[in-house]
């Protein structure tokens, strides 16, 4: 059970797709002009990657090494294929708005990013609970961003109004560029407060020296560690 | 060794003195950018001079602030976010919202220069992105060039395929932005940077010509439609072409500093704007067009880099 928990925590925070892995940033950049459709790419991914997490791993011992890839996209392909149709048929008005980013979702690299990382490697029990934790990760992400730019951008959460009747909605929140600004404002932010964090339980603080590579995963910024970093300043 | 670099100062060579510094520059700028801030103020209002001061004072406490909880030294008195504040004021309509200009201000210096590391880091002008993000967020306010009586730009009336009053349009008592509207008084500011040696001719001559060109083969009756001296003019007279090609295109830090380079930049900028304002929807380009261009820097830099001196000569 233990496994599990550490999954979703990893999958949730310490990995998460959107803010520290930046995965799938093309659903996440085009499609969260709202709340709601945040929340149901999340949710559309986060189903296709539980199924595809535990189809490959119980598969991971037939599948031969030099056509994973095919067959990897194969099994994404059909659960993506019956999840589009379920959408188109109980809630159209989300299948409408998210329209050619759910057929997308065969080709977004967390779910084949976790299948060859995680699901082709370790039992299904931890790869559904991997595709769970991987994909509410992303839905926070999405969800998040696009809370932030509807709210700046329309004046509305979740299609609820909530500005005062004087504010002007800042238009651009919602066309390409917003996408952009909020991404990257979010993933400031939680850099800053996961270091502070750290800080304060005085570990080395988990993430990459400041030059470059704010943003990358730990184990991605090879030679760029914090923590090698101050060792090397110390033995100077 | 970080602590020693940071206490010596070192800089990049040449290691030069001169009386010409930073701060003595933007002052030149804010200086020759006067007279057509006070037309703009003398043409528009009262209001104008609100809108002025208004950016400009977002512009500065925006710097200052972010500075100050940055632990950053504090840059204000540099005078550079003094001079982003006047150039975005001077793109805004004077019947705009007064509260759009401390948005922009705060754009304009917070994510466009800050965020990339201030003064000198910034891809593009931070006064026209910050230009941009208004006119793509609150078009209606910010093409609002009516005060009730008077009609559309010079620019929009060319572009419905009426004829404008190009003496009007030189002397400056036309509609449009608070800055844009006086040739005259936009000339008198340029040959302020130019006797001062602040900008060279390169960019802005390549720019006018290079659009003036455009119009020739484009402009007016359609492509080799023969030449249509006082369509060129009023276009040469009207919108964003006289700020942004002496102000706003000779910025150091988002223009090319190679020689060729300035050329290359110049045309392109004339190319887009011609082609921005004949076949765009919008009747003005300028703004698009110089921050398209500073993108591009980078790249005609590095394909300009000029040959040092004994490495000339084909390679065998």
């Amino acid at each position: 059970m233990n496994k599990a928990v550490e999954r979703l925590f990893n999958g949730i925070v310490k990995e998460n797709p959107t803010f520290v892995l930046i995965l799938g940033m093309c659903p996440t950049l085009a499609v969260t002009t709202s709340a709601m459709n945040g929340v149901g790419m999340g949710l559309a991914t986060t189903a296709v990657l539980i199924m595809s997490n535990f189809m490959i791993s119980l598969l991971r011992k037939v599948i031969p090494d030099g056509v994973r890839m095919p067959a990897f996209i194969v099994i994404v392909a059909s659960f993506v294929t019956i999840v589009q149709f379920l959408m188109e048929g109980f809630v159209p008005s989300l299948y409408e708005s998210l329209g050619i980013y759910i057929p997308l979702i065969v080709v977004n690299c967390i779910i084949l990013g976790r299948a060859e990382a995680y699901a082709s490697k370790n039992d299904p029990f931890s790869s559904i609970f991997d595709g769970i934790g991987m994909g509410l990760g992303f839905t926070v992400g999405l969800t998040s961003i696009g809370i932030v730019r509807e709210l700046i951008g329309a004046g509305s959460v979740f299609g609820f109004h909530i500005m005062p009747e004087v504010y002007e909605p800042v238009g651009i929140f919602v066309l390409a560029p917003g996408a952009f600004f909020v991404l990257a404002a979010l993933i400031a932010i939680q850099n800053k407060v996961k270091l502070n964090m750290a800080k304060k339980r005085g570990e080395s603080a988990e993430g990459c020296m400041d030059f470059d590579c704010q943003s990358c995963s730990n184990h991605a910024c090879t030679g760029r560690k914090l923590t090698e970093s101050k060792t090397e300043e110390e033995q100077a | 060794m970080v602590n020693v670099v940071n206490e010596l100062n070192i800089s990049s060579n040449p290691h030069v003195r001169d009386k010409m510094t930073t701060n003595r520059i933007m002052l030149l700028v804010v200086v020759s950018l006067l007279p057509a801030c006070g037309f703009g103020v003398y043409h528009f209002g009262v209001r104008a001079l609100l809108h002025i001061l208004f950016t400009t004072a977002a512009c500065v406490i925006t710097e200052y602030l972010y500075q100050y909880f940055m632990k950053k030294p504090i840059t204000v008195t540099d005078l550079s976010a003094v001079v982003t504040g006047l150039l975005l004021a001077m793109n805004l309509p004077a019947y705009a919202p007064l509260w759009i200009g401390a948005v922009g201000g705060v754009f304009a210096i917070l994510v466009v220069k800050q965020f990339f590391g201030g003064l000198g880091q910034n891809f593009m002008n931070p006064a026209l992105a910050a230009r941009c993000f208004l006119l793509i967020s609150f078009s209606k306010s910010m093409t609002n060039f009516f005060d009730g009586q008077s009609g559309a730009t010079p620019l929009a009336t060319l572009k419905a395929g009426e004829s404008v009053d190009t003496f009007k349009m030189v002397i400056g008592t036309t509609e449009g932005t608070i800055g844009e509207t006086s040739v005259i008084a936009i000339l008198v500011g340029a040959v302020i940077l130019l006797f001062f040696g602040i900008i060279e001719l390169a960019i802005p001559a390549s720019y006018i010509i290079s659009f003036v060109i455009f119009m020739i083969l484009f402009g007016g009756n359609g492509f080799l439609g023969g030449l249509d001296v006082q369509y060129i003019t009023a276009h040469l007279a009207g919108g964003g072409l006289m700020l942004g090609a002496w102000f706003m295109a000779t910025d150091y830090v988002t223009s090319p500093i190679t020689p060729r380079g300035k050329i290359v930049y110049g045309v392109l900028l004339g190319i887009l704007t011609g082609l921005f304002r004949i076949f765009g929807n919008s009747a003005e380009g300028v703004s698009y067009a110089i921050i398209f261009g500073n993108l591009l820097v980078p790249l005609i830099e590095k394909a300009t880099l000029p040959k040092p001196f004994g490495k000339g000569g084909e390679k065998r």
